[in-house]
């Protein structure tokens, strides 16, 4: 993570949240965990090279990621997932105390899924790097199918350990401690239909804030009525995660997904997720997959775009992803997918091409950039932040 | 005493008992003839690639990725086709 800094003496470095969120999450969300949890069946043989993009609010982030799994005798099944994110950020925060920067990050998964009867086993580490960022993770779960094999029952459990640096300070060094405890159950509900309930308690304990992003506060006597100063988060957080998910099929070879998720943590922040998604094979080979999603989340209690004065509380963040607001997504797929006769090995393959449009709108986080060397807006008066991102995921998939 | 007053309540609680025991007599007999009421050679559409919650695996992460690095929410994502008795 290279930022280069302004010529101002409080400008330390604010580099985008969201390069320190994007190592820590996908640490513990990685697709070795997600294609198996909850279902007691070895996943698919399967290779998938995938190509992601993500653009907006100033932000640039793309790269690679490669997953190759093979399972063994029908009761094991090894895989491995590398993904690399190339990071480009002037993001609002960037704006307003730094200057635009790249930087890297990579990621390498390995997992391991044994079958036994109606039990998957699954376990799998990961790793990833970053110039100043290292996060280790390692999962598990289990899963069982009873009742005639229309229910699952499943149990997970996470550890992640990350040791966060500062790029302009060669002293600093501070750990997070991150457990994650799941429980699934899904239920086969008529021929046509399956649901399922997903439960995920959350808890961090150690530095949990980005060690560069700094909150506003007033100050008559700065041009810009105002100055920055170090954010500081508490030093735990513990989490509570309900999602309920229903898919049907339709009369006609088509399905409907539906998802609604209910999240509230002891910073104050709760949250709704809702989405829908349809699902329409074009012929034998085609496949169109549409989807709208909406979230809300109101804001952490240390949160807020200017304090009165330096040092206002204890606590203080002024991080947009910990503050009110809303967004909106539509996205679009389509799937190409043949048989492959030429290849014995080679069972079929796809071409996936996925785009999403989302539009974050900000109530209490304010575009700061607006009043910095202006005699018009005041500082606080500063119109709310709002932007949009699309997402592009371009991959090829071979099963085998 | 002790005698006399166990003996008025279990007096006093015996149609009680009765009425609250049959609903959960009848329940448990319900449930034990509970069977499994989609057949596995009922289950074609349900395994039909498009009734998978997440059917790419790699797409999906890296979607809730993308969400939980601008969202305070984190969680509970993990989609699920399971209990298809696919295997």
């Amino acid at each position: 993570m290279r930022v280069a800094l302004r010529a101002v003496p409080e400008a330390v470095v604010v580099a985008t949240r969201a390069a320190l969120i994007w190592r820590y999450v996908l640490a513990l969300s990685m697709p070795l965990l997600a294609s198996q949890a909850f279902s007691a069946v070895i996943p698919e043989d399967r290779t998938d090279v995938m190509y992601h993009s993500y653009s907006g609010g100033g932000v640039t982030i793309d790269g690679p990621s490669i997953l190759v799994r093979k399972g063994f005798k029908e009761k094991f099944s090894l895989s491995a997932n590398y993904y690399v994110d190339n990071v480009s950020s002037a993001s609002i925060d960037v704006q307003l105390s730094a200057s635009e920067y790249q930087e890297k990050r990579t990621e390498k998964s390995i997992g391991f899924d044994y079958l036994e009867n109606k039990a998957l086993l699954s376990f799998s580490m990961t790793q990833s790097e970053e110039n100043d960022y290292d996060a280790e993770s390692f999962h598990f779960n289990l899963s069982q199918d009873f009742f005639g094999d229309l229910s699952t029952l499943s149990l997970g459990y996470s550890r992640g350990s990350d040791k966060v640096f500062r790029n302009d300070d060669d002293e600093f060094s501070r750990e997070v401690d991150r457990q994650h405890y799941r429980f699934g159950f899904s239920q086969i509900l008529t021929r046509n239909a399956i649901m399922s309930l997903n439960y995920e308690g959350i808890s961090d304990e150690g530095f949990l804030n980005n060690p560069y992003r700094q909150v506003r506060f007033v100050d008559p006597a700065d041009p810009n009525n105002f100055r920055l100063e170090a954010e500081v988060y508490p030093n735990t957080r513990t989490s509570d995660a309900l999602a309920l998910g229903v898919m049907v099929y339709l009369p006609y070879r088509a399905s409907f997904k539906f998802k609604a998720r209910y999240y509230t943590d002891d910073w104050g922040i709760d949250a709704n997720t809702v989405e829908l998604g349809y699902i329409h094979p074009l012929g034998e080979r085609w496949v169109i997959d549409s989807h709208y999603r909406y979230y809300d989340q109101t804001a952490a209690q240390f949160f807020s775009d200017l304090f009165p004065r330096a040092d206002f509380q204890d606590f203080k963040a002024r991080d947009k992803e910990l503050s009110t607001f809303s967004s909106h997504a539509l996205g679009v797929g389509i799937r190409y997918e043949q048989k492959i006769k030429r290849f014995k090995v080679l069972e079929r393959a796809s071409v996936n091409l996925s785009v999403d449009h989302i539009r974050f709108d900000y109530e209490d986080f304010r575009d700061a950039t607006a009043s910095q060397n202006s005699t018009e807006i005041a500082a606080g008066e500063e119109p709310f932040y709002s932007f949009s991102a699309n997402v592009v995921r371009f991959f090829i998939s071979i099963f085998y | 005493m002790r005698l006399r007053l166990n003996n008025c309540f279990e007096n006093s609680m015996q149609p009680l008992i009765r009425i609250a025991g049959l609903p959960v007599l009848a329940l448990m007999a319900s449930c034990s003839s509970i069977e499994p009421w989609v057949k596995p050679y009922e289950r074609d559409r349900l395994s039909d690639p498009i009734m998978q919650f997440d059917a790419a695996p790699v797409s999906a992460a890296y979607m809730h990725h993308v969400y939980q690095a601008r969202e305070g929410a984190r969680g509970a994502e993990g989609g699920t086709g399971g209990g298809c008795g696919c295997n």
